[in-house]
């Protein structure tokens, strides 16, 4: 039976695991610097290379990925009750794609960061508003009709992103495919990404009962008391601005948010009070873990972090498949 | 909202979709204690009616009052605490344990932040055992066959503890022993706890033995409201399943069958 007592213990060891994997960031690089050293240039007056090396460098990007995989994990769980669909990711819907298409005009025009940011965020939001017209068209969206709308959209931005990749200068063009696999290295200031963090939890968990409801049906929810159509909506907005706000940061790293709701649903329950805020300290542990790895396995040199993600993720998930298929899903 | 309104009302309610009426100035109402069958061809419009006296659908035209309010007045959250609906079956998406899926029908009962206390937790618990599935606590939903998955749904009706049932086909799926321990339940629940029931039926002869007041949908609007032992008739019930039936008394109960 699920309890508060139990989450609450759920939830602080996910946040001593989300602190290690901090931790761990901020220790391991190009230059490895020992623990005690770490919490003098966090907490002292540390002033050599390591203080550098810990504050400007590795605990922004540390936050950021934290907040980014955390973000993308609570924006999957949130798609996969609304689409009650169990292989629903953030990027499901073409928010990724719109993000993508954004920031690679953005490359292609030699904006600077600031600017395929922007751009990178106007793309995903005209995305979601496309597929949220569309599919809202005659007032009765249905699931079906959301994720198809989405798909679809989706598949349009991968072809314009195949379009600008095909004719991008060379020069650029590396820039464009590590944007594309996600890239951390470019995250100096986490603050914003951490703020939509806290702001999007925060507005989803009051919430988050209802949305155990939601998983049983629109019209099951409806009779114990939810109000579905304003929930449908706020769920929507909501993991699209979180997806948007990830993807702006860090480009569209992939399998996070399809894999953490699962694992986490598959080791505390599909309860959405605990499963929310696990799947956004998992999230957020994850990719930092994965980022570390990304800058330290062929340092000094740094692989993208997305492909990492799917490299972890891809068999996993396989896993988890014929695992379900075995107990007869 | 006097203790005197009924349970249930709907006044020249008519309900259709797109262009198809299944009933036209349907008046109808459901007191404590009463249990009301409702009976048609399939694609009739019985689960329709049901869903727009549940408040999910909104009427073609007329009014449905719960407890004499209508569903907007209330709210939803409101609306749940008196009328609960039991869905014809349908798959879930995720695997969760009988005991977590049949508390989702304390929702209502609880506040926004609330969670379940050991007393939702005993009146889960009863529920379960009311449908014959107190053993079944952990098992994953996932694996449950068609009817224990239609007994788990109406612990979760039970659950909610609604004064008004709305039942769309409530013993589909069951064997036999189930199909009339559902129905006494429900009975019982009308007799003892003043509960108001309408439910969408199929075997006439179970209407009879277990509802006081029938309607029957014909399909092209036209309705027909009255007492069981009235509607219940060979010539109405041949009419409205366009279909000859014979009836035969055994032990003071009547079973229809097919010429």
């Amino acid at each position: 039976m699920p309890t508060r007592r139990r989450a609450l213990l759920i939830l602080a060891a996910l946040a001593g695991l989300a602190l290690l994997s901090i931790a761990l960031a901020l220790m391991v690089g190009s230059v490895s610097i020992p623990f005690n050293e770490v919490l003098a240039s966090l907490f002292g007056s540390e002033s050599g290379l390591s203080g550098d090396v810990v504050r400007s460098l590795r605990l922004p990007r540390a936050l950021a990925g934290f907040a980014c995989g955390g973000l993308l994990a609570l924006a999957g769980a949130l798609l996969q009750v609304l689409l009650r669909n169990p292989l629903a990711d953030p990027y499901v819907l073409g928010i990724s794609g719109g993000a993508g298409v954004g920031a690679l005009l953005a490359i292609l025009f030699g904006f600077g960061l600031v600017g395929v940011n922007g751009s990178a965020f106007i793309g995903a939001l005209a995305a979601m508003l496309v597929v949220f017209g569309l599919a809202h068209g005659d007032g009765s969206w249905t699931q079906t009709r959301l994720l198809l709308t989405g798909v679809i959209v989706a598949a349009g931005c991968g072809a314009a992103v195949a379009l600008m990749l095909s004719i991008a200068p060379d020069n650029k063009l590396r820039g464009m495919l590590f944007w594309l696999m996600g890239d951390l290295s470019q995250s100096n200031d986490p603050r914003l990404v951490l703020g939509v963090l806290t702001a999007v939890l925060l507005v989803s968990l009051p919430f988050s009962r209802e949305l155990n409801l939601l998983t049983r049906g629109t019209d099951m929810a409806q009779t114990l008391g939810v109000h579905v159509t304003r929930l449908r909506r706020g769920v929507y907005l909501v993991a699209s601005l979180a997806t948007a706000a990830a993807v702006t940061q860090a480009g569209s790293i992939g399998f996070i948010g399809l894999i953490v709701p699962h694992l986490v649903r598959l080791a505390v329950g599909n309860d959405q009070r605990l499963l929310l805020p696990a799947s956004v300290l998992a999230g957020g542990s994850l990719l930092v873990i994965a980022d570390t790895l990304a800058r330290s396995i062929v340092a000094p040199q740094q692989l993208p972090v997305g492909v990492l993600t799917a490299l972890i993720g891809v068999p996993v998930f396989l896993f988890l498949l014929t695992r379900d298929a075995q107990t007869g899903r | 909202m006097s203790s005197k309104s009924p349970l249930l009302e709907a006044r020249q309610l008519t309900v259709g979709i797109g262009a198809k009426t299944f009933c036209r100035n349907l008046d109808l109402t459901l007191r404590a204690g009463e249990r009301l069958a409702i009976l048609g061809r399939n694609g009739a419009g019985k689960s329709t009616l049901l869903s727009v006296l549940a408040g999910l659908r909104a009427p073609q035209a007329g009014s449905v009052l719960i407890n004499g309010a209508s569903y907007a007045t209330l709210g939803v959250r409101k609306s749940a605490l008196i009328r609960g609906w039991l869905p014809q079956v349908r798959g879930d998406a995720f695997a969760s344990t009988v005991l977590e899926t049949a508390m989702v029908g304390r929702h209502p009962h609880l506040d926004r932040w609330g969670w379940e206390t050991d007393k939702d937790a005993k009146i889960v618990r009863e529920a379960l055992a009311a449908v014959d599935l107190d053993s079944f606590e952990q098992r994953d939903v996932l694996t449950l066959s068609g009817g224990e998955r239609q007994r788990l749904a109406i612990a979760t009706l039970l659950a909610q503890e609604p004064q008004l049932f709305l039942l769309d086909e409530p013993i589909a799926h069951l064997d036999l022993k189930h199909q009339i321990s559902m129905l006494e339940l429900f009975a019982g629940a009308a007799r003892d706890c003043g509960a108001g029931v309408a439910m969408v039926l199929h075997e006439p002869a179970l209407a009879w033995r277990f509802c006081d007041r029938v309607v029957l949908i014909h399909g092209n609007g036209h309705t027909e409201t009255g007492s069981a032992r009235e509607m219940l008739s060979i010539e109405r019930l041949s009419a409205l399943y366009q279909y000859p039936l014979h009836a035969i008394e055994c032990d003071g109960r009547i079973s229809f069958i097919p010429r």
